[in-house]
C-alpha cells in the first residue's frame, strides 16, 4: 500500500508541475511577447501596444469563431496546432528553469532526455506548422509550408554543430575538457557551465558558437528576417492564413512558449550562472533570486535575438535564407568548433591556461 | 475535375484584388513552379468610379475638384494637368508668378509621394523600421503642404488660370527649413537604402525591366528613367515654369555609373528626384517674379468665358509615377465638358510588370509590383458590365466592334 501511495505521489507531483511549467511558459512567453513589441515599436518610433496586447489578443481569439476551410482536412487541420503546443510544452520539462533543476529529470542513475532529444523536441512545432499549413489546402499555406520546410532544414545543421560542440569539449578528457559524465543531459551542462573548460583559443570559438546560436534563434521562431513562411506582404501570413479563432491562439501561444524555450536554451548552454552560490543563499531566497535572475537573461537574450535583429534588417528571400545558414553561418560554426578543437591540443601541448584560470576565477 | 496523364508541376497562385501586398485592388494571376514564376497575368478594372461620366454634370471649376480627387497621392498632378488642358483649349495665359507657384507644389508633391512609396516599398520587403522613419519625413512633407496650402492631403490649390494661394516673404523662412529638414534627412536615406545590405540583397537584380523593354512598353516616370530612357515631360515640354529652371534628365547611373533597370536603381531613381525637387523648389524661390498669382479672379467671368470656347487642348504634366494626360474638349454650347479623358501614368507602367516579374520568385512580388508605384485609382477607367457581371473583350472583339462603329459612322 505504502508503494501506491508513493507512486501516486510521485505521478501527482509530476502532473501537477506540468501544469504549473506549461502555464509558466504560456505566461512568461506572452509577457516577453508584449516586451518584445514595445521594445521595437519604440526602437521604430513609435508609441507601440501596452504589454498586456498579447494576452488580450490570445482571450480574444479563443472567444472567436474557428474556421476550418472547404479544401482542407479537418481532423489533420485541428490536431497541428494541438502537437504544437504540447511538443513546445514539452521541451520544457527537459531544461532547467532558475535554479530548479529539469522536471524529467530524477537523481540517480535514470536520466530521461538530453540535449539531442531537445533538439528533435524543437523540430515538432516546425512541424506542426508545415503539417497544418498543408492540410489547410491554401496554396498561399502550401508554398508556407514548403518555405518553413526548407528554413528547417536549413537551420539544424549549424545548431547541431554548437550543441555537438558543446558537449563534446565538456565530455572529453583528451579536449582540454571536464571529463564531465552525461555531457549531454542539460543537468550536466548547467552544472559544468563551458565557458570553464575552454583556453583563449576557445574562448573564441564560445563567443563564434553564441553568434551563431543568436542568428538561429529568430529562424526558430519564424522571425524577420526569416519570417519568409508567414511573409505577411507576400504569402498573406502563409503556414498561418486559414488559421482562426481557437486554432491561431494556439500557434499564438506555440510561437510565445517557444521563444521562451530557444532563450532557455540560450541560457543553459552558455550562461548557466545562479546568483545564489555569490550572495551564500540556501532555500527559498535562493530559489526566487535565481528564478528572477533567470528571468533577465532570458529577457537579455530575448532582446538580442529577437527585437534587435527584426527591427533591424529586411527580410531575406527563401534562397538567401538556406545560403545564409549552410555557407556563412555553417562555417563560423565550423571555425568556431575546430578553434575548440585546437584549444584541447594547446592546452595539452603548450599548457595554455585555461580563462578561468587567468583571470584566478577558480 | 479532368486528370490529365502527364504530371502538372506548376500551379496557380492568385494575388489580390485584396492581398497584404497591394495597397489597391488589381488582380494577379500568376502561374508558379517551385518559388518561380512562370507567367503572369494582369487582371484590372476592380476600382472603377466613373470619375470621367461624373464630369459630364460638372463646369469645369468642379471639374478640377472632381480631378483632384481620382487620386490622393496625385491629387495635385490630376488638377495641374486638367488646367493645362482647359487653358491650352480656351487659350488662357497663365501669369508668370503662378507658373513659379504651380512648379513649387508640383515638386513638393513629389517629394511628398516618393518618401511615402520609399516607405512602402520597405514594408514590402518586411523592413518596417525604414517604413516608420520615412513616414516621419513625410510627416514633415505633408505640415509643409498645409502650411502652403491649408490641406494636407487633397490641397485645392489648383486653378484654371493660376494658382490659388501665393507664397508671401514672411512664408520663405518655414519653408527654407524645412527645404534643410528634408536635405538632412535626405542624406540619412539614402545611407539607408542604398548601403543596407538586405536592402540590396533584396532590390538588386530584382524585377529587371530593360531599357528595350521600357522603350517598346511606353513605360513612363521614374520607372522608365531607371532603364536608362530619357523621358521626363517637365524637359521635353517645358510647361509651367521649368522652362527658366536649371533641370535635367536624371537616370540612376548618376550615382551609380551604371542601369541595371532593377528595383535596386528604382529606389536610387526616386531618391534622386527627391533631391531634385528640393533644387527645384529653391530656384524657384530665388528666382519668382512678383506679380498676379491668377489671370482671372473672378470665377463667374472665367465660366463665361469658358462656356463660349469650342476645341479642344490636351495637358501633360509629370505626375511623380510618370506622365499624365488629359484630354478636353468643349463644344461652346454647354458649360460642362463635351469629352474629358484621362491617362494616368500607372496605365503605361502595367505591362512592363510582365517582363519584370517573369522568371523572379513569389517572395519577389510585393516589392517588383511596388516598384512601378502603381496608382490603380488613377488607372482603372473603364469596366465592362452586362446583366451586373462582368465579361471581357478579346482583342478581336474589341477590333470587331471598332470597325463597326466605323462603318455606322461612314454611312
Amino acid at each position: 500500500m505504502l508503494e501506491l501511495q508513493e507512486i501516486i505521489r510521485t505521478v501527482m507531483i509530476i502532473i501537477l508541475s506540468t501544469v504549473v511549467l506549461a502555464l509558466f511558459g504560456i505566461f512568461f512567453g506572452l509577457l516577453y511577447k508584449g516586451i518584445d513589441r514595445k521594445i521595437s515599436a519604440h526602437m521604430q518610433g513609435r508609441i507601440g501596444p501596452p504589454i498586456r496586447q498579447p494576452f488580450r489578443d490570445v482571450g480574444k481569439l479563443f472567444t472567436k469563431e474557428n474556421i476550418i476551410p472547404e479544401n482542407a482536412v479537418p481532423w489533420v487541420f485541428n490536431l497541428a496546432p494541438l502537437i504544437g503546443l504540447v511538443g513546445t510544452i514539452s521541451i520544457l520539462l527537459y531544461l532547467p528553469i532558475g535554479g530548479f533543476r529539469p522536471l524529467a529529470s530524477v537523481e540517480g542513475e535514470i536520466i530521461f532526455g538530453d540535449l539531442i532529444l531537445v533538439l528533435y523536441l524543437l523540430m515538432i512545432p516546425s512541424l506542426a506548422l508545415v503539417i497544418g499549413g498543408f492540410a489547410s489546402g491554401s496554396p498561399y499555406a502550401t508554398i508556407g509550408a514548403q518555405r518553413e520546410m526548407a528554413t528547417m532544414i536549413a537551420y539544424e545543421f549549424p545548431l547541431a554543430i554548437i550543441i555537438i560542440t558543446i558537449a563534446w569539449k565538456l565530455g572529453s578528457i583528451a579536449a582540454g575538457g571536464l571529463g564531465v559524465e552525461n555531457a549531454f543531459t542539460l543537468t550536466a551542462i548547467t552544472a559544468n557551465p563551458v565557458w570553464n573548460a575552454v583556453g583563449p583559443l576557445g574562448f573564441i570559438g564560445l563567443i563564434l558558437l553564441l553568434l551563431v546560436l543568436i542568428i538561429v534563434t529568430p529562424a526558430e521562431l519564424s522571425k524577420i528576417p526569416f519570417d519568409a513562411p508567414e511573409a505577411e506582404t507576400e504569402i498573406g501570413g502563409g503556414l498561418l492564413v486559414e488559421y482562426s479563432g481557437r486554432n491561431l491562439a494556439m500557434f499564438y501561444l506555440t510561437d510565445a512558449v517557444k521563444t521562451v524555450v530557444m532563450a532557455s536554451i540560450i541560457v543553459a548552454l552558455f550562461f548557466p550562472y545562479n546568483l545564489s552560490p555569490l550572495l551564500g543563499l540556501e532555500s527559498i531566497p535562493a530559489y526566487i533570486l535565481d528564478f528572477i535572475f533567470f528571468l533577465i537573461k532570458i529577457l537579455i537574450i530575448i532582446v538580442f535575438s529577437v527585437s534587435l535583429i527584426r527591427v533591424s534588417v529586411a527580410r531575406l528571400k527563401i534562397d538567401q535564407i538556406v545560403y545564409t545558414y549552410w555557407v556563412p553561418l555553417t562555417l563560423i560554426a565550423l571555425v568556431g568548433l575546430i578553434c575548440i578543437m585546437w584549444d584541447g591540443t594547446m592546452m595539452e601541448s603548450y599548457g595554455w591556461p585555461k580563462i578561468v584560470e587567468i583571470f584566478g576565477l577558480i | 475535375m479532368k486528370q490529365t496523364a502527364t504530371t502538372k508541376t506548376s500551379y496557380h497562385i492568385p494575388v489580390g484584388p485584396i492581398h497584404p501586398a497591394l495597397k489597391e485592388p488589381v488582380y494577379f494571376e500568376f502561374e508558379i513552379d517551385g518559388e518561380r514564376i512562370i507567367d503572369v497575368n494582369v487582371k484590372l478594372g476592380h476600382i472603377h468610379r466613373g470619375v470621367e461620366w461624373a464630369s459630364r454634370k460638372r463646369n469645369p471649376i468642379q471639374v478640377l475638384y472632381l480631378a483632384e480627387r481620382i487620386c490622393g497621392i496625385c491629387s495635385y498632378c490630376h488638377p495641374a494637368a486638367f488646367s493645362l488642358a482647359v487653358e491650352a483649349a480656351a487659350d488662357i495665359q497663365v501669369p508668370e508668378r503662378a507658373e513659379y507657384l504651380r512648379v513649387i507644389q508640383g515638386e513638393l508633391e513629389r517629394i511628398c509621394s516618393h518618401i511615402l512609396w520609399a516607405g512602402v516599398a520597405a514594408h514590402e520587403i518586411g523592413f518596417d523600421t525604414v517604413l516608420y522613419f520615412t513616414w516621419q519625413i513625410r510627416e514633415k512633407a505633408l505640415d509643409l503642404t498645409e502650411y502652403l496650402t491649408g490641406n494636407r492631403i487633397t490641397k485645392g490649390i489648383m486653378t484654371i488660370g493660376g494658382i490659388r494661394r501665393d507664397i508671401t516673404k514672411d512664408m520663405l523662412p518655414r519653408i527654407k527649413r524645412d527645404l534643410q529638414f528634408f536635405k538632412d534627412n535626405f542624406e540619412k536615406l539614402r545611407h539607408i537604402f542604398l548601403d543596407d545590405k538586405t536592402i540590396k540583397m533584396r532590390s538588386q537584380g530584382a524585377g529587371i525591366l530593360t531599357k528595350k523593354d521600357a522603350l517598346k512598353l511606353c513605360a513612363v516616370g521614374p520607372t522608365t528613367r531607371a532603364s536608362g530612357v530619357k523621358k521626363d515631360v517637365r524637359v521635353d515640354t517645358s510647361y509651367f515654369a521649368y522652362g527658366d529652371l536649371d533641370i535635367d534628365y536624371i537616370t540612376p547611373d548618376v550615382l551609380t555609373g551604371n542601369i541595371n533597370g532593377d528595383v535596386y536603381d528604382r529606389i536610387i531613381q526616386r531618391l534622386l528626384e527627391v533631391k531634385q525637387s528640393i533644387d527645384l523648389v529653391e530656384q524657384c524661390i530665388d528666382e519668382m517674379p512678383a506679380g498676379e498669382i491668377v489671370s482671372e479672379p473672378k470665377i463667374p467671368k472665367l465660366m463665361n468665358q469658358l462656356k463660349k470656347v469650342n476645341g479642344e487642348g490636351v495637358g501633360r504634366h509629370e505626375a511623380p509615377r510618370g506622365e499624365v494626360i488629359h484630354y478636353v474638349k468643349f463644344n461652346g454650347q454647354t458649360e460642362n465638358p463635351y469629352t474629358w479623358k484621362v491617362r494616368a501614368p500607372t496605365y503605361n507602367n502595367i505591362l512592363p510588370w510582365i517582363p519584370m516579374l517573369k522568371g523572379e520568385q513569389i517572395a519577389d512580388i510585393p516589392i517588383v509590383a511596388a516598384s512601378t508605384d502603381p496608382c490603380m485609382s488613377c488607372t482603372n477607367r473603364v469596366a465592362i458590365v452586362n446583366n451586373n457581371s462582368k465579361y471581357e473583350l478579346t482583342k478581336e472583339q474589341l477590333h470587331k466592334m471598332s470597325v463597326e462603329k466605323t462603318r455606322r459612322f461612314m454611312k
